[in-house]
Formats: structure tokens, C-alpha cells, sequence
């Protein structure tokens, strides 16, 4: 890996502005126990939009997306320090409820993970079960939220059925139903494709490349081929920090800097 | 931990000393088989005995002094009345330690007093809960020599068998079940009541069952709260006096004529097949929750 | 539907929920319940220990080789007492130990996953029957089948419940032995197959020593289960505090006597209602130390292992 020492400091050739962003954090700093794991983020998630984050495991990705809707703090351990501003309000700030922000940023994670003790139909409305909010027109939401996800023709005969009936793709396509139906404006996705062969992952792309613009969508993939295909915009992240941030496609034909050329080229990572 | 050996005869065995690896084996099978037999032989034994008394009217009779005319009725809805409150008591109690100790407690001092004492408590002897009964229930809270204080005491007893059972069957709640919940914005106790209390259930039910196998076989304490040991009527009230199904058994061989302890077979082989039954049914649950996590 | 108006802000704020607040106060007191139980026992012990001897010197407690509390002529020598206790966990010790531990090399190291399956559970099985099912055992069937063999064994006698009392904590060391064996990493079984160790070699040599905290462990936990073993020794083993080591005659364990005297009806406050709580206080002391030593091997074992 070649150092160039003519790299500025800047990172953000993104060119969003203020107004587009619906989230941006501010030299945001998150420890495992003494371990630093992100060293001063600063960055705008453009609404509306597909951005990914990618880089080498253990680059603090993943850690990242999790203190966007306050689930790194239920890890044993975790600390954290910076600003995380959502719609203009700091999330962290006292006073807020992490589970109000939860509601409004969703989570889908690598693995699948729909709940075993519910049904098909059970899982799409589990949210409103798991908030203590009744609904109605339950059988509506469910198509709906199934259709929006891409599920609704494989499965709208095996409603009843239970999750782990499914396979794998359809877990996860289950699973972003379910985070939809609570009505979040923004849906963080931790490599939802890492454990999904080829064909679910194309479905699951598919979903996104649909879902654009309705929701902002935040992708963790470490795989770049799919963050050219599905993001507006991409992150690099390395060893905590951010080196840079750029519409897609310009990160990926004509970088700016040394370390994400490297990387994207192959020559480490 | 990954190179923890997973299958048994983990090595080829080019065996160069048959002879003493083959005594050894023998030796094992037999250490295995002689308490398998010695069960056997007891179970063998006590029908023989008690099979003859195993009448309805062995169950429906008060005891007597005349042993063919005594029965086990009183000793039985004892034991019926004295699980059942100790279910009521123990068991909400030993849940809602093992929630704690998983879902909240902190990584502190407390945590761990906590948990070194519960596993200390697991260890104490039954007939010392029986003293902490006598002491603290029948005297210092007046509750006499009653139903309630039977209870209470075999409560105190089965909490730590609980709290392990529990706590052990939470563990194996998936923690991406819990982030999933999180993420959809449900709060800690929705968390716990809607995802990890249903997925950890037919563990903790398990041993909820075996423990309660256990409270219905326990003797010393009772007798050192001083349950009687002759009553001829049914309790009628949380403070009514009682007798359960171990201490009339007990009775029944401390007396020095043949014909109760014919009774006291018969007890035991009701005593048996209850607990029996209760084992069965918490190993068929074991198996089907090991099924269901393949 | 989901596009944000910009300008128009979610509502972060919500107050944590009443119950939210109030469950974890409450899941906490049933954890600190357990805490509670403990000094309540102690308390108890003490209180009525202390009481014990303001008329009791120490002196005739551990000093006087008589124990009469129950008769007229009064002695409070606690070792008759406790070489009934030692004497009915010898025996008990010298059957369960190389049961059990034969047991648990064979299902760790030879038994097929099949065996390991239905075993397991049946030995559970085991150490699940009633104590007072295996004191009938005792009294009716092992006590008159021993007397065939040493004919001047007495009708109440340690040796007895003893080998009973083995049998039935024979599971217990059987499993936690187990545990301790199977858990010794497989790398150590190799380094000692690749020196060209016979598999009997290797377990006695290495596999063993290197389990050996934990299976002290085992004994240790299977020894306070036979202290405190109550209706087994009291239904077979005699009401007589005699200070011997002859497993033929009468004695009396400790348990035996709460049991003996709970039995009567001695009235609360009187010198023999708090010989109870005397004996059982030094009784829960011996098993507390029993426990905090196996705890303390297990602990070793853990980290010396894994």
C-alpha cells in the first residue's frame, strides 16, 4: 500500500448540502471498552438517497451505521462521544429516547433474522406488536409492506406459515418488510446481502434501487460491486476513519485519494 | 474453546495394550450399570412390597392406626396444596432474578455477590432451609406450623435451582432476536416480554418441572418446620397445619410394625411415579427444544 | 408518505414508560431476594447459636465427647455428632468417588454419543429419587442383605446408609467429573498421542491431571451433599450419638438429631429447641466451606483449561 503525502486532509467531495442531509454526525468517537474503533466521524447522509459505506472488516463500518439509530449502546462495553444529528435534532442529546430514534431510523442486519415464534404475517406487523401499539387493517399493511418489500407473490398463500419456513432471501426481504411497516424515514442495512446467495442478493439490490428515493437508505457492504450498483453515494472507511467520501461513481473511476484507489483496485483489503 | 473436542473416540486407536484398555472399559460399563441396577432394584423391591396396599381406598383413607385401613388422602392433597403454593411463590420470584441477572445487572460488585451467593445458596442443605423456616416463618412471623410456611420455606429452597434453570435457558435467546426487537424501537421490557420470555420459555419450564419433581420428594425441612406427621383432615386455609406425601412415608417406616412399612412402599411407588412423570415430561420437553434450535 | 417534510421535526421525546421504569426496580429485588435469604439464614443461626452458649461454654461444646441434651444428666459434646456425619460421608465418599469417577471417564472417553444421550438423563434420574425413598432402601433391603454378609451389624448402623448415600451422590460426581474431563482441549490428548501414548496412558497421564481441579471439585460438592444428607441417616442409621469409627453400631449424624428433635414437640426458647440451631449452624459453616473450596478449584480449573 503506497502512502501519497500530497493527500489533503479533506475527505468530503460529496457535495451535499446541508438541506439535503437528513442525518449528519459530527467528530462522532465510539470505544469497544478501551478500544477505539471510530476516531472523529464527520459526515451527511443526503435524504432520499442510497449510501454506502464499505471497507476492510474491522474499519469501524458497521460500528458506524449502529450509532446512527443508537444501537451500538447495547453492546456491552460500548462508549461513545460526537453528535449524530437527525433532521436537525442531536440523537444523543439528554431527553432522547433511543427508542423514539429507532422508530424513525430502521435496521436490517446480516443475518436474517425474523422471529422464529411468529409467523409470516405475524413478523410484518411484530414492530407494532413490540411498540404495544394496536392496528388495524393488519391484513392491508401486511400485503402492502410484503408487496413494497418484493415478498407479497412467494408468499401470500403462506401467511400463516412460520418465518423459518422461508429461505434465506426471503428472510431478509421479510425482514426489510418488517422494519418498513413502522414507517421509518431512514433504513440502515448492515451487509444484508453477506449471507444470501447471488440471485437473493440481485432481488434484495432490486428492492433498493425501488425503495430510492421513498426512504434514505444507509448500505455497510464490503462488497464493492454492489455499492456501485445500488449507492448514490459511498463512503471509504479505514481503520475508523472516514479517507473518502464521493458520489459513487466518482470513487469508484476516478478517486481521489491513494488509499481508496488501493483498496478498490484490489491491492489490499 | 473451538478445539474443544466434539465426538468421543476422538482418536484413532492403534490399541498395542488390549488387555488393560478392555479392563477399563469393563470397569466403566460396570460403574455405569451398578447404579443403574441398584434404581432398578429399588424400584424392583418397593412394588414388591408396596404393590399389594396400591388400592383406591390406599388413596381416599385418611391414615389410621390400623395399617390396612390407613391411606395416604390427607399426605396427598397436602402435597397437592404445598407444590402448588410453591409454584405460586417460587416460581414468578425465580424468573424474575434470572431477567435481572441476564437483561439489567450491571458488570458490578453487587452482580457478582449476587451470583456467587446464589450458587452458594444452591448448596445449602435442605434441613438448613428447614431451620431458616422454623426461625423466620413459623416463629418470628407467627405463621405456625402451616401450609404457608411449608411453602414459603420450600420456595426459598427451589429459588436458586430456578434462577439457574432460567438464567441458563435466556443465554441461549439469540442476540439478534433482541437487536432485531431493538431496532424496530421496541423498550427493554417489550423486548424481554414479547421476544426473549417466549424463545427462552420451554427452557426455563424444564426446569421449572425438575425442581418441582424435586420439592415434592423433600423431607427434612418439612419435618423441621414441624409439618405433623398424623393428620386426619384435609387444610382448609393457607395456615392450616398439613402433612405431605414424604413425611407420611417417613412415619410410616418409623414405626416398628411390618405393615406400615407396606404402606410406606405403597406411598413410595405413588411418590415415584409422580416424580417419574415429571422427569419424563421435562426430558421429552429438553429433547424437543434441542430438535427445534437444529 | 415517508419523505420527511423538512422543517417538520419527529418528536425524539418520549419519557421512559411507568412500567419500563417500574419493572427493573421490582426483576432487581427478586435478584436481591437471593441475597437476603442468605443473611436470613445466618441471622437465624446466629440468633439462636448465640443463645445456645450463653449456656453452653465452648469449652463443653467442642471439648465434651457426650452429647445428651435430650436426657437428664445433660452433656453438649458436639463430636459424637460430627463422627456420625464424618463417618456416614467416609462411607459415602469411598463408594461415589471411584464410581463416579470410572463413570465419567468411560462416557467422556469411550462412550458413543448414543449412550452419553440415555444415560445422562437416567443418572439425573438417580439423583432425583427422594431421600426418603433411598432410607427405606436402606433400613429394608441393604441393611438385611449386609447383615447375610457381617452378621453382628446392627439394624441401625452407618454402613448402611452410607453405601446408599454413595450410590445416590455417584451421579453428581459422575457429571461434574465429566464436565471437567470432556473439557480438557483436544490439542493436550494429541501432543500425548504424538509422544506414541497408549489412549489409557494418555487419560491417566494427561488428561486427568490436567481435569484434576476440577474433578476435586466434584468430590468436594459430592462431600457437602453427604454432610447435609438428612433422612437417609436418620432413617438408617440410628438415634445414638456414640463417638466410633465402627460402622457396625447406632450413631447419630448431625441431621439426624435436628430431625430427631424437631420431631418432638420441644418448646421455643428452651436449651434444646437451640441445640437445633447450633448444630445446624455448624453444619451450614462445614458445607459453606465445602462449597467455597470446590467453587475456588472450579474457578482454577476454568482458567488453567480454557
Amino acid at each position: 500500500m503506497k502512502e501519497d503525502h500530497r493527500d489533503s486532509l479533506e475527505f468530503d467531495f460529496s457535495g451535499i448540502r446541508p438541506e439535503e442531509a437528513i442525518i449528519s454526525t459530527k467528530d462522532l468517537h465510539a470505544w469497544f471498552h478501551n478500544n477505539l474503533v471510530l476516531k472523529g466521524i464527520s459526515l451527511s447522509i443526503a435524504r432520499g438517497k442510497v449510501t454506502a459505506i464499505i471497507g476492510p472488516s474491522g474499519c469501524g463500518k458497521s460500528t458506524f451505521i449502529r450509532t446512527l439509530n443508537r444501537m451500538h449502546e447495547l453492546v456491552p462495553g460500548a462508549r461513545l462521544r460526537g453528535h449524530v444529528f437527525f433532521d436537525g435534532q442531536d440523537i444523543y442529546s439528554p431527553g432522547v429516547n433511543p427508542i423514539m430514534v429507532r422508530r424513525k431510523i430502521g435496521m436490517v442486519f446480516q443475518k436474517p433474522n425474523p422471529f422464529p415464534m411468529m409467523s409470516i404475517k405475524q413478523n410484518v406487523v411484530s414492530g407494532f406488536l413490540l411498540q404495544g401499539i394496536r392496528t388495524d387493517q393488519i391484513d392491508e399493511k401486511v400485503e402492502y409492506y410484503l408487496r413494497l418489500a418484493a415478498l407479497w407473490d412467494e408468499v401470500k398463500d403462506d401467511l400463516g406459515k412460520p418465518a423459518s419456513s422461508l429461505s434465506g432471501g426471503q428472510q431478509q426481504r421479510l425482514c426489510i418488510a418488517r422494519a418498513l411497516a413502522i414507517e421509518p424515514s431512514v433504513l440502515l442495512m448492515d451487509e444484508p446481502c453477506s449471507a444470501l446467495d447471488p440471485i437473493a442478493t440481485a432481488k434484495i439490490e432490486d428492492l433498493i434501487h425501488s425503495l430510492r428515493g421513498r426512504y434514505t437508505i444507509v448500505i455497510v457492504t464490503h462488497n464493492m460491486q454492489q455499492a456501485a450498483r445500488v449507492a448514490d453515494y459511498t463512503a471509504f472507511f479505514y481503520l475508523g476513519k472516514v479517507i473518502e467520501y464521493n458520489r459513487t461513481e466518482i470513487l469508484f473511476k476516478n478517486p481521489a485519494k491513494s488509499h481508496t484507489e488501493d483498496y478498490i483496485t484490489g491491492r489490499f483489503g | 474453546m473451538e478445539e474443544k473436542n466434539d465426538g468421543k473416540n476422538r482418536l484413532v486407536d492403534f490399541s498395542m495394550n488390549n488387555g488393560s484398555e478392555k479392563a477399563f472399559k469393563a470397569i466403566g460399563i460396570v460403574s455405569l450399570i451398578l447404579p443403574l441396577s441398584f434404581l432398578f432394584i429399588l424400584i424392583i423391591d418397593t412394588a414388591a412390597d408396596g404393590i399389594p396396599r396400591l388400592n383406591w381406598n390406599f388413596l381416599t383413607s385418611f391414615p389410621s392406626r390400623f395399617p390396612e385401613k390407613a391411606g395416604i388422602l390427607s399426605a396427598l392433597v397436602g402435597s397437592i396444596y404445598l407444590i402448588g403454593l410453591t409454584a405460586f411463590i417460587a416460581i414468578p420470584l425465580g424468573i424474575g432474578a434470572a431477567i435481572y441477572l441476564e437483561e439489567y445487572a450491571r458488570n458490578n460488585w453487587f452482580t457478582s455477590l449476587i451470583e456467587i451467593n446464589i450458587s452458594n445458596l444452591a448448596g445449602v442443605p435442605s434441613i438448613i432451609y428447614g431451620l431458616l423456616g422454623l426461625g423466620l416463618f413459623v416463629r418470628f412471623m407467627g405463621l405456625g406450623r402451616s401450609l404457608i410456611a411449608g411453602a414459603l420455606t420450600l420456595s426459598l429452597l427451589l429459588l436458586p435451582m430456578i434462577i439457574m434453570a432460567a438464567r441458563e435457558s435466556l443465554k441461549m435467546v439469540p442476540l439478534e432476536l433482541r437487536e432485531a426487537a431493538y431496532a424496530l424501537g421496541a423498550d427493554k421490557w417489550m423486548v424481554i416480554r414479547k421476544v426473549v420470555l417466549p424463545l427462552g420459555l420451554p427452557g426455563i419450564l424444564t426446569g421449572i418441572i425438575l425442581s418441582m419433581a424435586r420439592a415434592i420428594g423433600e423431607t427434612a425441612p418439612l419435618i423441621t418446620i414441624g409439618a405433623l406427621t398424623y393428620v386426619a383432615f384435609l387444610p382448609k386455609s393457607l395456615t392450616s397445619p398439613f402433612t405431605a406425601l414424604p413425611i407420611q412415608i417417613f412415619n410410616w417406616i418409623s414405626r416398628p410394625q411390618k405393615g406400615f412399612h407396606v404402606n410406606a412402599a405403597a406411598g413410595i411407588l405413588v411418590l415415584l411415579t409422580v416424580m417419574l412423570l415429571m422427569n419424563a415430561l421435562a426430558i421429552w420437553l429438553r429433547m424437543r427444544l434441542q430438535k427445534r434450535n437444529i | 408518505m415517508a419523505k420527511l417534510v423538512p422543517g417538520r421535526q419527529a418528536d425524539l421525546h418520549l419519557p421512559r414508560s411507568l412500567i419500563e421504569r417500574g419493572v427493573g426496580s421490582v426483576l432487581f429485588m427478586c435478584a436481591a431476594l437471593s441475597v437476603a435469604v442468605t443473611i436470613g439464614i445466618i441471622l437465624t443461626l446466629l440468633l439462636e447459636t448465640i443463645g445456645f452458649f450463653q449456656h453452653v461454654s465452648f469449652k463443653e461444646f467442642f471439648l465434651d465427647t457426650e452429647w445428651t441434651p435430650l436426657f437428664s444428666n445433660r452433656h453438649f459434646g458436639i463430636w459424637p455428632l460430627v463422627a456420625g456425619t464424618a463417618l456416614t460421608s467416609f462411607l459415602a465418599m469411598i463408594t461415589s468417588i471411584p464410581l463416579g469417577l470410572t463413570a465419567a471417564i468411560y462416557l467422556s472417553e469411550y462412550a458413543s454419543e448414543r449412550i452419553r444421550k440415555v444415560l445422562k438423563p437416567v443418572l439425573e434420574v438417580l439423583a432425583g429419587i427422594p431421600t426418603v425413598v433411598y432410607g427405606y432402601f436402606a433400613l429394608t433391603f441393604v441393611t438385611p442383605l449386609l447383615q447375610r454378609v457381617i452378621p453382628d451389624l446392627a439394624g441401625f448402623n452407618a454402613l448402611s446408609p452410607g453405601i446408599v448415600m454413595g450410590i445416590m451422590i455417584t451421579p453428581i460426581v459422575a457429571s461434574l467429573s465429566e464436565d471437567a474431563i470432556y473439557s480438557v482441549p483436544l490439542s493436550l490428548r494429541e501432543g500425548a498421542f504424538a509422544l506414541g501414548g497408549s489412549k489409557l496412558r494418555t487419560i491417566f497421564r494427561v488428561v486427568i491431571p490436567t481435569a484434576f481441579s476440577g474433578i476435586a471439585a466434584s468430590f468436594i460438592l459430592g462431600m457437602s451433599r453427604a454432610v447435609g444428607e438428612t433422612m437417609i441417616v436418620t432413617i438408617a442409621a440410628g438415634q445414638q450419638p456414640r463417638l466410633t469409627l465402627d460402622p457396625r453400631v447406632p450413631i447419630e449424624t448431625m441431621t439426624a438429631y435436628i430431625v430427631q428433635v424437631s420431631l418432638g414437640d420441644t418448646p421455643h426458647g428452651t436449651i434444646e429447641y437451640r441445640t437445633i440451631f447450633a448444630v445446624g449452624m455448624l453444619l451450614f459453616l462445614m458445607t459453606l466451606i465445602f462449597n467455597l473450596i470446590a467453587h475456588f478449584l472450579k474457578k482454577r480449573f476454568i482458567r488453567g483449561v480454557l
